[in-house]
């Protein structure tokens, strides 16, 4: 099942990056006939890097999400490679994440690749104490484990996403819980496989990766909560990145946000990829005309003449034939509904996939 | 100095705290709104701003007398809000009219736009003929940029920012003086929400409107509001000019919720 390390023997395997994604198609059956949220995506993230998906409802950034963790809905077809370096980018241990049977997919979601959602009490179990489901986590890929060393993981995993009275929370339910708290919860109940002892003495390391996770995919982690709420959400991730080197795929639509947690930024619109590069450099000189729009569509604190983008984001089951941006384009000329512009080359690793550069 | 629009002295409202089988230990009621004292004057933005949980949105709707206050007084150009009955009541209430943050939840799904919008009409001028009725929805929809092919169809039919475009063209039908606008723009995209914002800043100007929004973000206040009140488990901490308020807070409440907004950088803007 597993594909060859590489295909290119003079590839070097030690700077692979770890997570490598190329031509990501996804399709997915609707009444209305087939879509695809997510097209031809292709990017790569270094291990301890940053990357922010930026995107409005309908970019398809959740659904890209969905599909690295092997979660699609039933009757999805995916196209693509989803190359993943295990430990140490040992090339051993680079998989292509669309090709794994059911069994290996499960082995690597929450294990090599975790992920936490927009809302926590949507994904927590309501009827069930924190600590017990952080506990069926870690059991989930270690089922040997004793009932002291998982008691022991847990509080760690709470303490580790800095948790306050990590015993007393453990004990409590869902609700009884803040929003933040709950959204801590759920980021340690994420990386509750990350005990490199435990990784060790219970030997999960088949297929050479081990039971650490490297990659945090966050999808809308702090929407749904307060601002003052979401710094310290941003500042633990921030330090969780730092400490355990862990990469991070920050999904958002709030360039505020993203331009706080994010070293690059992907920005997405109806499926694809428009535009890519150095967070700093995308949002102080954007070079797609929808990241421009975006950017002065965004209330500041400073009130400024906001200029909307007209129009809305057009339906993925009727795309314009060129570029998807063209109807609500200030730039566009006639050559821009011919078809859709490749991603070009606008600066140093900075892309735009608009015939305007 | 005028009469305010609207004034609210000392409102306050506890809501009993919850009980029954699911009750976890014995939590005393807390005031959702704490003595609470505002002045609304006529065509300015009034910004209740404060996290989830600060009271602003029982406060909004008290102001309205869509929750009835435990004590307080409220005036409506210092006539007496909450002693007012029946047709008194009723009068007051058409100058006052709000606009909801979820298009998808407020709006009714089986009517067609022209029920939504016209419904305010039939309620208030039940005399007005059929024809008459449609010119006001069909001038109504126009000025929040909607066209007449919009009265046929159901609200699945629009998108978010369509969908909010009519809940402000119901809101606006009966001519009201005071709009309420709870979190108008936080359900919807970016660049959607831009054209809202804009929406409302023309609809004041052209129809002389005086706002109250209710939000919990400071930059999407700071493109409305001439002036902002911070709240705080159901008091306000802090309350001034806008510019005062966005640049030179004064209540590390106030200041703490400032430094959380993440930023773009500066050459964005």
């Amino acid at each position: 099942m597993f594909a060859p390390a590489t295909r290119n023997p003079s590839y070097d395997v030690a700077m692979a990056p770890l997570i490598d994604l190329r031509g990501l198609t996804v399709e997915i059956p609707t009444p209305a006939g087939w879509i695809r949220p997510v097209d031809d995506v292709s990017f790569a993230l270094e291990t301890g890097e940053s990357l922010g998906l930026v995107g409005e409802s309908g970019s398809g950034k959740s659904m890209l999400a969905l599909a690295l963790m092997g979660l699609l809905p039933p009757g999805a077809k995916v196209r693509g490679e989803a190359w993943f370096s295990g430990a140490n980018g040992s090339s051993a241990a680079r998989v292509n994440l669309l090709a794994l049977g059911e069994r290996e997919k499960i082995a690597v979601r929450g294990r090599d690749i975790a992920m936490i959602f927009q809302e926590p009490m949507t994904a927590l179990n309501p009827v069930m104490r924190v600590g017990a489901q952080i506990a069926e986590a870690i059991r989930a890929h270690e089922p040997a484990i004793s009932r002291e060393q998982i008691h022991r993981r847990v509080l760690a995993a709470l303490e580790r996403a800095a948790v306050p009275e990590p015993a007393v929370r453990a004990r409590q339910y869902p609700h009884q819980l803040s929003g933040g708290l709950r959204q801590r919860a759920m980021i340690a109940m994420a990386l509750s496989g990350n005990d490199e002892g435990a990784a060790r003495e219970s030997g999960s390391r088949e297929n050479g990766v081990t039971g650490k996770p490297r990659l945090l995919i966050a999808d809308e982690p702090t929407t749904a909560l307060d601002v003052t709420v979401q710094k310290q959400i941003l500042e633990l991730l921030a330090e969780l990145r730092r400490e355990l080197g862990l990469a991070l795929l920050f999904i958002t639509h709030d360039l505020g946000v993203v331009a706080q947690v994010a070293d690059r930024i992907a920005v997405s619109y109806a499926g694809r990829i428009v535009e890519t590069g150095p967070s700093r450099e995308v949002l102080a000189r954007p070079r797609h005309p929808y990241t421009a729009g975006l950017l002065r569509a965004s209330p500041q604190l400073v009130r400024h003449k906001l200029e909307p983008i007209p129009g809305a984001v057009p339906s993925l089951t009727a795309l314009p034939p060129g570029c998807a941006f063209e109807p609500r384009c200030p730039l566009r000329v006639p050559e821009c509904a011919a078809a859709m512009p490749d991603l070009r080359e606008a600066g140093p690793g900075h892309t735009a996939r608009c015939i305007l550069v | 100095m005028p009469v305010p629009l609207l004034e609210a002295r000392n409102l306050k409202k506890t809501f009993p705290a919850p009980g029954g089988a699911f009750a976890m230990g014995a939590a005393s009621a807390v005031p959702a709104v704490d003595a609470v004292s505002l002045e609304l004057a006529a065509g300015e933005t009034l910004a209740i701003v404060g996290e989830s949980g600060s009271g602003k949105t029982t406060l909004a709707r008290m102001m309205l007398r869509l929750i009835e206050p435990d004590s307080g007084e409220l005036l409506v150009e210092g006539r007496d809000f909450l002693a007012a009955r029946g047709s008194q009541l009723r009068a007051l209430r058409r100058e006052m009219q709000m606009v909801f943050q979820d298009p998808f939840a407020s709006l009714d799904p089986r009517m067609r736009v022209a029920a939504i919008v016209g419904e305010p009409l039939e309620i208030y001028e039940p005399s007005l003929s059929r024809a008459d009725r449609r010119t006001r929805v069909v001038d109504v929809l126009r000025t929040v940029g909607l066209g007449e092919e919009a009265l046929a169809r159901y609200p699945h039919e629009f998108s978010g920012g369509q969908r909010q475009r009519i809940g402000i063209a119901r809101a606006l039908i009966l001519r009201p003086r005071l709009v309420v606008a709870d979190e108008p723009v936080s359900a919807l995209d970016v660049s959607v929400g831009a054209q809202i914002l804009e929406l409302l800043q023309n609809l004041q100007r052209d129809f002389a409107l005086t706002y109250l929004l209710i939000s919990h973000s400071l930059p999407v206040v700071a493109q409305l509001a001439t002036r902002i009140a911070v709240m705080q488990r159901g008091r306000i901490v802090e309350t001034g000019p806008a510019a005062q308020i966005l640049n030179a807070p004064a209540h590390p409440y106030t200041q703490s919720l400032i430094a959380a907004i993440p930023a773009l950088p500066a050459s964005a803007v």
